[in-house]
């Protein structure tokens, strides 16, 4: 067991991890933060996409212990005050979303995609987002909602 | 109906999903989501050869490991099983019907058969410990394509049966050969349509928590909880009225989740002897091996025709791999599609049979279309090839032999109820600019461009809405296709809507209280709709075959007409007036002739519970529930066109634009069809260009993850150009299903453009999905 200090949604918590332990599975199962998703386990999907000092990163691809010291934004984490981010929102007025189950990780990507300054037209949405699989709205609405979210056309 | 009276009305609007909230927030309710206290989980061992005999299982490493509560070989549980897990459809009378067991203890039948379980205080300690099991397997020849296990000598799935051959199922017309020997032209094209693996996103899961008096409660990943119940019955002997299934939020399914699985049975069976809940959730790599596959068919497809073009005549003759057993329809999947290889067009004479053959691969069973995309992609391919042997325009073929007039009476014996095929496909030529594409696909071939153009057509109808009871016991189908809904009234006026529909992406949440609002007049968030729950909705068929709106919204619909006719005898009673004094419009009963005389629906619901001046004998509440069994299919149609790039220098293929005209009927949920045809489409163009699981010679799966099965990206998906006509449906509400129509059509479209764009090189076919190696090796096969 090694100790590790990390800061989920702005909450520091520090626990004792196996060294074995994914970065996913603490947050779901040690923290309870089930909003993150586990989707192929061959870091395939990006269903467990999480925000990880402000960067998008698969967390099936990471250690818990990896963590250490580290912020960490969970879909959780991303709405304000009852408000849903403008992403969420985007996803929401679009129609971004059938059964949910990919849209943590690909509203977390698509929020660093914006944050990084590179959703600038439609084919770079679609690249950006080529880490996220989605297997119910064929991509068309989501590429539509980031695009809203970020302030360009598609 | 009310709808119609006013002038705002939620059906028909693009009304913003209530299922988002939670979604979007991370707070769904997905199996894996869930743990009791005192949960185990499960893990299960699984055959890594597609045949061998098991030896010898040993369990005593395993049982010794941290934190193991148990372990058990097939033969240990052999004794907990009521009965075998069911097949619901036996197509023909003498089908081959092997018997099929949670976990195998003589045989396994294909990689990924189960042998053991592990259970154990984690995930983590489960899965080390399920790797301590010892199992001694003596390897035996395997066989993975359908034609080769049928041949002389071919290793035998199931030593007892004595072949391979499961059925032979055959729908044909009198004096079909003599119509066929009468034709002016005949075309015969062959077809291998691969195996697609579903890949819903949430993977399969289960939790099962045994109760004090012998009961059990089931939260699964599953599209058919009330199906779920009752299999239980069969396999457990755990009676239906002890037994709770709850479907959570459910990640997609696309017909991979239309089963009870193995895992199933094993999580609710160690409950129960262990007295613990216990939790399984599948490993994608897992999924893989044990979640249905979809497809593997060879077909053999002719079309008769006259000179001039009309097709007189279609026979489909197709070998279909069921896998090593059959699942819950495994063998009916082909015959959901034996009624349409005349497509939309007027074909008078018509054969089609189907041979279901055992391999030692995973179990094929619905995926997204099941038996629709098999029947249309074999149609639309060949409608082309037959137009290229006529020297006639593929478009006018198309449009020279459209049913014309409707009720149309196919060949085959069933009824279309509506459509209008030219319409969806004029609209069609209007968006696509076919003049434009034409000119520059001939300049692109005057100066021999690398990057050819190329545009694929597919005219498609298909039958869905599963499905009347009388057809599904007339083809051997063990239940029927009814489907139920409750509208219950709060004492204050909200509206509870109980729905036997089991949605896992769909909207039905949203859809179906926009229905209810227009029906009963009341805003749209005093309705919730309570689904999925065999607690809550006792009565189910459940979801799949795009068969929720078409079946479960009509019901809906009687439900909502049931209470507005109870809500209408209080109203009359009270007011003294006859009913037919009556009228109901936007919530509110209304003497005719006298607008001050009226009563709201609201207040009558509470009346109804007040129950102080009731008609005599009349029971208090107000509520109903309606059961419907639709009288026929559902039978949307569209018109698609693909058009593609291909690097010829590559064999790289790209799609530069799609576009969709459907006739799904009246629309409920506008936004929401969007969707259903977005996401259909792309499962259509993935099994067209990308998707393909791959076993080798020996049976070995070779696409075992998402690392070597190409589920696209937005990167590699274009966006969508759709429209819509409309012709309505033969229902109250005028509509049809939505749900399969983009699968149905995409597959024929894109390899249709595919081989249009190098068929000015002499290219007449392209094996699917065409990738880059395939396409450049036609091309190289002309060029030589």
């Amino acid at each position: 067991m090694r100790s590790v200090a990390l800061t989920v949604n702005g909450t520091r918590h520090e626990l004792e991890l196996e060294p074995r332990e994914l970065l996913v599975f603490v947050l779901r199962e040690r923290l309870g933060l089930t909003g993150t998703n586990v989707g192929c386990d061959t870091s395939s999907c990006g269903a467990c996409t999480v925000l990880v000092n402000a960067e998008s990163v698969k967390a099936c691809t990471m250690l818990g212990v990896q963590a250490d010291g580290l912020e960490i934004t969970t879909i959780e984490g991303l709405a304000r005050n009852g408000e849903l981010h403008p992403v969420q929102q985007a996803f929401h007025d679009e129609h971004a979303l059938q059964c949910g189950f990919c849209t943590p990780g690909m509203v977390l990507a698509a929020v660093s995609l914006i944050e990084a300054g590179e959703a600038t037209d439609e084919d770079a949405i679609r690249l950006g987002l080529e880490g996220n699989l989605c297997r119910c709205t064929g991509y068309h609405n989501i590429v539509r909602a980031v695009a809203s979210a970020a302030g360009v056309s598609a | 109906m009310a709808v119609a009276e006013s002038t705002e009305t939620f059906v028909g609007s693009s009304v913003k999903r209530r299922e988002d909230a939670s979604l979007l927030r991370g707070t769904g309710t997905f199996v894996d989501n869930l743990t009791l206290p005192g949960t185990v989980y499960l893990a299960v061992v699984r055959s890594p050869y597609p045949h061998a005999r098991i030896a010898s299982v040993s369990l005593d490493a395993a049982r010794e490991a941290e934190g193991v509560v148990a372990a058990f070989s097939g033969a240990d549980l052999a004794g907990d099983w009521a009965g075998s897990m069911p097949c619901a459809w036996p197509v023909t009378e003498d089908i081959k019907m092997p018997p099929h067991f949670p976990l195998s203890s003589d045989v396994a039948r294909y990689q990924g058969d189960g042998v053991a379980v592990v259970v154990a205080e984690s995930r983590a300690l489960a899965k080390d410990a399920a790797e301590l099991v010892e199992v001694e397997y003596e390897p035996l020849d395997a066989i993975a394509h359908v034609e080769k296990a049928l041949e002389d000598g071919a290793p035998l799935v199931h030593e007892d049966v004595g072949t391979n051959e499961c059925y032979v199922w055959k729908l044909e017309t009198d004096d079909f050969q003599v119509a066929l020997d009468a034709a002016d032209v005949v075309v015969t094209r062959r077809y291998f349509q691969p195996r697609l693996i579903p890949n819903a996103m949430e993977p399969r899961g289960v939790l099962a928590q045994p109760g004090p008096a012998g009961d059990m409660t089931v939260w699964s990943s599953t599209q058919v909880p009330h199906i779920l119940r009752f299999t239980m019955q069969l396999v457990l002997g755990i009676p239906e009225s002890k037994m709770r299934v709850i479907a959570p939020d459910v990640g997609g399914g696309f017909g991979s989740k239309v089963e009870v699985y193995a895992e199933e049975y094993l999580a609710v069976a160690l409950a129960k002897r262990l007295g613990r809940p216990v939790k399984w959730t599948e490993e994608r790599a897992e999924g893989y091996q044990a979640t249905i596959h979809g497809r593997d068919v060879v077909h053999q497809l002719t079309l008769a025709a006259t000179k001039d073009g009309t097709v007189t005549a279609v026979k489909s003759e197709a070998l279909c791999a069921m896998g090593a057993y059959l699942q819950l329809v495994t063998p009916g999947i082909p015959l959901l599609g034996a009624w349409i290889y005349s497509g939309p067009y007027a074909i008078p004479n018509y054969s089609v049979t189907f041979t279901g053959v055992f391999t030692h691969t995973t179990p094929t069973d619905a995926y997204r279309g099941a038996g629709r995309p098999e029947a249309t992609y074999v149609l639309e391919r060949t409608m082309d090839a037959l137009a290229a042997e006529l020297g006639i325009d593929r478009v006018e073929l198309r449009r020279k032999n459209f049913v014309q007039e409707f009720p149309y009476a196919m060949a085959s014996g069933l009824t279309i109820d509506s459509g209008d095929y030219e319409a969806s496909l004029d609209r069609l030529l209007e968006l696509l600019d076919l003049p434009a594409i034409q000119a520059e696909q001939e300049e692109r071939r005057a100066r021999d461009d690398v990057k050819q153009l190329g545009v694929g057509f597919s005219t498609y109808n298909e039958m869905c809405g599963l499905a009347p009871s009388r057809i599904l016991g007339a083809i051997r189908y063990a239940v029927g296709g009814w489907d139920s809904a409750t509208i219950r009234f709060q004492p204050l006026g909200s509206v509870q809507v109980v729905t036997g529909t089991s949605p896992h992406g769909q909207g039905h949440e949203t859809a179906w209280a926009q229905i209810v609002a227009d029906e009963l007049g009341v805003d749209i968030d005093d309705v919730e709709v309570l689904h999925g729950d065999t607690a809550v909705s006792q009565l189910g068929m459940d979801t799949y075959g795009s068969r929720s709106l078409t079946v479960g919204g009509i019901a809906l619909w009687h439900a909502g007409q049931k209470v507005i006719e109870k809500a209408q005898a209080i109203v009359a009673h009270q007011l003294e007036v006859s009913e037919a004094d009556l009228e109901f419009s936007g919530g509110a009963f209304t003497v005719k002739g006298s607008p001050d005389r009226s009563m709201g629906i609201k207040d009558v619901a509470f009346q109804a519970h007040a129950a102080h001046n009731l008609p005599d004998g009349m029971e208090p509440g107000l509520e109903a529930t309606a059961v419907f069994d639709p009288p026929n299919f559902s039978w949307p149609a569209g018109a698609h066109a693909a058009v593609v790039e291909v690097d010829t220098e590559t064999g790289d293929t790209r799609i530069v634009r799609y576009v969709a005209v459907d006739d799904v009927g009246s629309p409920v949920n506008p936004m929401i069809i969007d969707g259903q045809v977005h996401g259909g489409i792309t499962q259509g163009v993935a099994a067209a260009l990308f998707e393909e699981g791959a076993y080798d010679e020996d049976a070995n799966l070779m696409t075992t993850t998402m690392t070597t099965y190409l589920v696209p990206s937005a990167a590699e998906i274009p966006p969508y150009e759709t429209d819509r006509t409309r012709t309505e449906g033969d229902n109250p509400l005028g509509v049809k299903g939505v749900g399969e129509t983009g699968t149905i059509a995409a597959a024929p479209a894109v390899i249709n453009a595919v081989v249009d764009a190098l068929s000015h090189l002499g290219v007449k076919d392209v094996q699917m999905p065409a990738t880059p190696e395939r396409v450049w090796n036609a091309i190289q096969e002309v060029r030589t």
